[in-house]
């Protein structure tokens, strides 16, 4: 199975990139939630209802619409937060955060469950740093815009209905979607990502080349 | 198509999931319009009512107005179901911001599962709606709304209508879904150039469907929305043979019915009853006369309120307080099975606080309500609901005939207790009371609470005798006239007919033109011999 990798890339002022990364990986995960499953007799299940609740962003000129769970909220604040962390504050570089759906192949003893993904959304950030007011005025509302432009990049690629896991007997729900939430279900996701220094070289690759050419001596 | 490949039950299903799918999005479309965030809970076990597992609210009006241009059809091949989205300025101008299409063409994918497959993706497609609907520019734009200017939406059936977007218009995809009858796509055509058109003259518009929101208005009682009169247009709507899907009462009667007022609204009624008669008759008197003179005040989106259509249920109360259906939960795929239940709330007017985020029970019984019954008895003042709060403040202010003209020899006589009485215009105006010439002292305030006590005790024992229409002098709220010769409410009063600003008269703005034109050439002298002064502070700002 191959997986759908999409990317997508943003330059925004250092204190958007929290609600940049927020707005956008909101968008994609109330795409790829949905309500609890409530497992029956004779293999049927009812789902829960997703709620839906409307955020406006302070340093941005724009508004999104993410699924209403505080809980799930507060895993993607927290992941946007360490990614933020790393990139530093008030310091121009290049970051990337990625959000993978993935489900999970059992796998018998000793080994143990593999992750298979089937979708990657990879987000690029280019930090910027602006002199005066004015010029982050202006950028409020451009990346308002441009994160209009992403939302309709997300819609049009989920919309096109390719490759989605299949719904789950009880017993393997768990291989598929992320249960431990109290109110929705989205799929299992993981959220990775890496910094890019200034040099536009990742800190990562920097750091296997090292140990590979450590290994070749 | 070929209908003969479907199951008569996928068929029934699937017309269904197309109805109320079209339902679903026009309820999206129009909330994200209203000018407010929209927040609905999630809920970890169905209910069996949420079509699509989406929480989404109902707007009663949105609802009726839907039905009304389907008519009994679905969005089929040829037949679309459009929502406009139109701008209307205070002035009266109009514009179209977007129109979203719901079209349906002949591609068909006769494997798919519809009972699974489709709704589900049908689901994901309103979760895309709800995406791009804050992402077009009418969304600030109706974030926006309130005095200058109120969105309107028109729903309308068949063909596609776009000439009114302008030049340049954009689109955008929502979505697509194959059903074994055709492919469903959603698209928004929206405007680009927010220009007036200077050579487009300004003509009453064929009659729009529902205003959406003019919920930043001032209005009287803060919240309070109001009821406006409905204009209907249904240009292409399509009057073709019946698509041969059943009448909208059976699929109604399982969940989304409006049906009759239940128990709930009755109580709500009776206690309003009660609360009016509690209050008597001349408090209404008093409030009908508050509201009338209020209105006059308004700005002019108001004023032209009878061109506006209903609904005030899309006032951002309503989408917090609609009903939603009870059923049972789904068995196969989380689709709804549908059995008719009893609405819970059948109310169809707009009342109360509006929250952001209200707590989404399915059973919307919020105090605010009960104003539904005040509401209903005083349609003529159009006053929405009388919150507790109003209840309180107006039982101090019973006096009556606030806002009726009285000889001013009965001013000093007349009781303390007319808030609000400074709307009411007087008879005459004296130049030694005009606070333009004499500028009154700051009048004695005290607390609302203390100054509506007090003027109810002296209204009862000093005031002239009176009925509900004996005319008075007005008494602003909350203040007395008995320590100052200039009072708050002979400053409002007086304030209330200012005379034009001198600059505006043509003698005056005459004789001060040709003054202001001598005097430029010194100013100009004046700012060159400083120029270095006013260069070096341009630098500073930089």
């Amino acid at each position: 199975m191959n997986c759908r990798s999409e990317v997508l890339e943003v330059s925004v002022e250092g204190r958007q990139v929290d609600e940049a990364m927020l707005a956008l990986l909101h968008t994609i995960l109330l795409h790829r939630s949905t309500g609890k499953f409530h497992y029956k007799k004779e293999g049927t299940y009812s789902i829960g209802t997703v709620g839906t609740q409307d955020i406006d962003c302070d340093y941005i000129d724009f508004s999104f619409v993410r699924v209403s769970s505080d809980e799930l909220d507060r895993v993607i604040r927290k992941a946007v937060g360490e990614f933020k962390d790393a990139m530093g504050n008030g310091t121009d570089g290049m970051g990337q955060i990625s959000l993978e759906f993935y489900q999970k192949k059992k796998s018998r003893w000793p080994f143990s469950d593999e992750c298979i993904p089937w979708e990657v959304w990879s987000i690029k950030v280019n930090v910027v740093n602006l002199a005066n007011e004015q010029e982050r005025q202006i950028c409020r509302e451009k990346v308002g815009e441009k994160l209009g432009e992403k939302v309709i990049n997300i819609v049009e690629v989920i919309n096109q209905h390719e490759y989605l896991p299949k719904m789950p007997t009880q017993s393997e729900v768990d291989n598929v979607f992320d249960t431990s939430l109290k109110d929705v279900q989205p799929y299992l996701y993981k959220i990775t990502f890496q910094i890019t220094d200034t040099l536009g070289t990742s800190v990562s690759t920097t750091m296997r080349r090292l140990i590979k050419d450590t290994l070749a001596l | 198509m070929m209908d003969s490949d479907l199951s008569p039950q996928d068929k029934k299903d699937l017309d269904k999931f197309i109805k109320f799918f079209a339902l679903k999005t026009v309820q999206v479309i129009v909330q994200a319009r209203l000018g407010e965030k929209v927040c609905t809970r999630s809920l970890s076990s169905p209910t069996g009512s949420d079509w699509f597992n989406l929480a989404i609210k109902d707007i009663p009006e949105v609802t009726h107005e839907a039905k009304k241009a389907l008519s009994g059809q679905l969005p089929g091949i040829g037949r679309s179901m459009c929502v406009e989205i139109s701008l209307k300025t205070s002035e009266g101008d109009s514009m179209e911001l977007e129109t979203w299409c719901l079209e349906m063409n002949e591609k068909c994918d006769k494997d798919i599962k519809v009972s699974y497959t489709v709704y589900n993706r049908l689901s994901l497609l309103l979760k895309s709606l709800l995406a791009i609907t804050r992402v077009t520019p009418a969304y600030k734009l109706s974030r926006k709304q309130g005095h200058d200017y109120v969105i309107l939406y028109r729903i309308y059936f068949g063909e596609v209508q776009l000439t009114g977007l302008g030049e340049g218009f954009q689109t955008v995809r929502v979505g697509v879904v194959g059903t074994p009858i055709g492919t469903i796509t959603l698209s928004c055509a929206y405007r680009t150039n927010l220009a007036f058109m200077s050579t487009r003259q300004f003509e009453r518009t064929a009659p729009i469907m529902g205003i959406i929101i003019d919920h930043f208005v001032e209005r009287p009682f803060g919240n309070m929305g109001h009821m406006r009169p409905c204009n209907y247009r249904a240009p292409g709507e399509d009057e073709g043979a019946y698509n041969g899907v059943e009448d909208s009462q059976e699929v109604c009667t399982t969940s989304f019915s409006t049906s009759p007022p239940s128990q709930l609204f009755l109580s709500f009624l009776l206690f309003s009853l009660f609360l009016t008669f509690t209050l008597s008759l001349p408090l209404l008197f008093f409030l009908s006369q508050l509201y009338c003179s209020r209105l006059s005040y308004q700005p002019p989106v108001l004023v032209g309120a009878a061109d506006f259509c209903h609904p005030s249920t899309l006032n951002a109360a309503n989408p917090h307080q609609v009903t939603t259906q009870m059923g049972i939960p789904g068995k196969e795929g989380g689709v709804p099975q549908q059995v008719p239940v009893q609405p819970c709330h059948g109310a169809q007017a707009e009342h109360g606080r509006v929250s952001s985020c209200p707590p989404a029970d399915h059973v919307p019984a919020t105090p605010s309500s009960s104003g539904e019954g005040a509401e209903t008895l005083s349609r003529s003042i159009e006053v929405k609901g009388v919150s507790p709060c109003d209840v309180l403040e107006t039982t101090f202010t019973r006096k009556v005939g606030a806002f009726v003209n009285k000889p001013g020899t009965q001013v000093t006589t007349a009781s303390l207790d007319l808030p609000f009485a400074a709307f009411a215009p007087r008879a005459y105006d004296l130049e030694e009371n005009d606070p333009m010439v004499q500028p009154p002292e700051s009048p004695a305030t005290s607390s609302p609470l203390q100054g509506s006590l007090h003027s109810q005790g002296s209204g009862e024992s000093g005031g002239p005798a009176q009925d509900d229409f004996v005319m008075v002098d007005f008494k602003p709220a909350f203040s007395k006239d008995d320590l100052l010769p200039m009072d708050l409410g002979t400053f409002y009063r007086e304030f209330q007919n200012p005379p034009q600003l001198a600059s505006l008269t043509i003698d005056v703005s005459s004789q001060s033109m040709a003054e202001d034109l001598d005097s430029l050439p010194e100013k100009l002298a004046v700012y060159e011999k400083n120029i270095d002064e006013f260069d070096a502070f341009v630098d500073t700002l930089q």
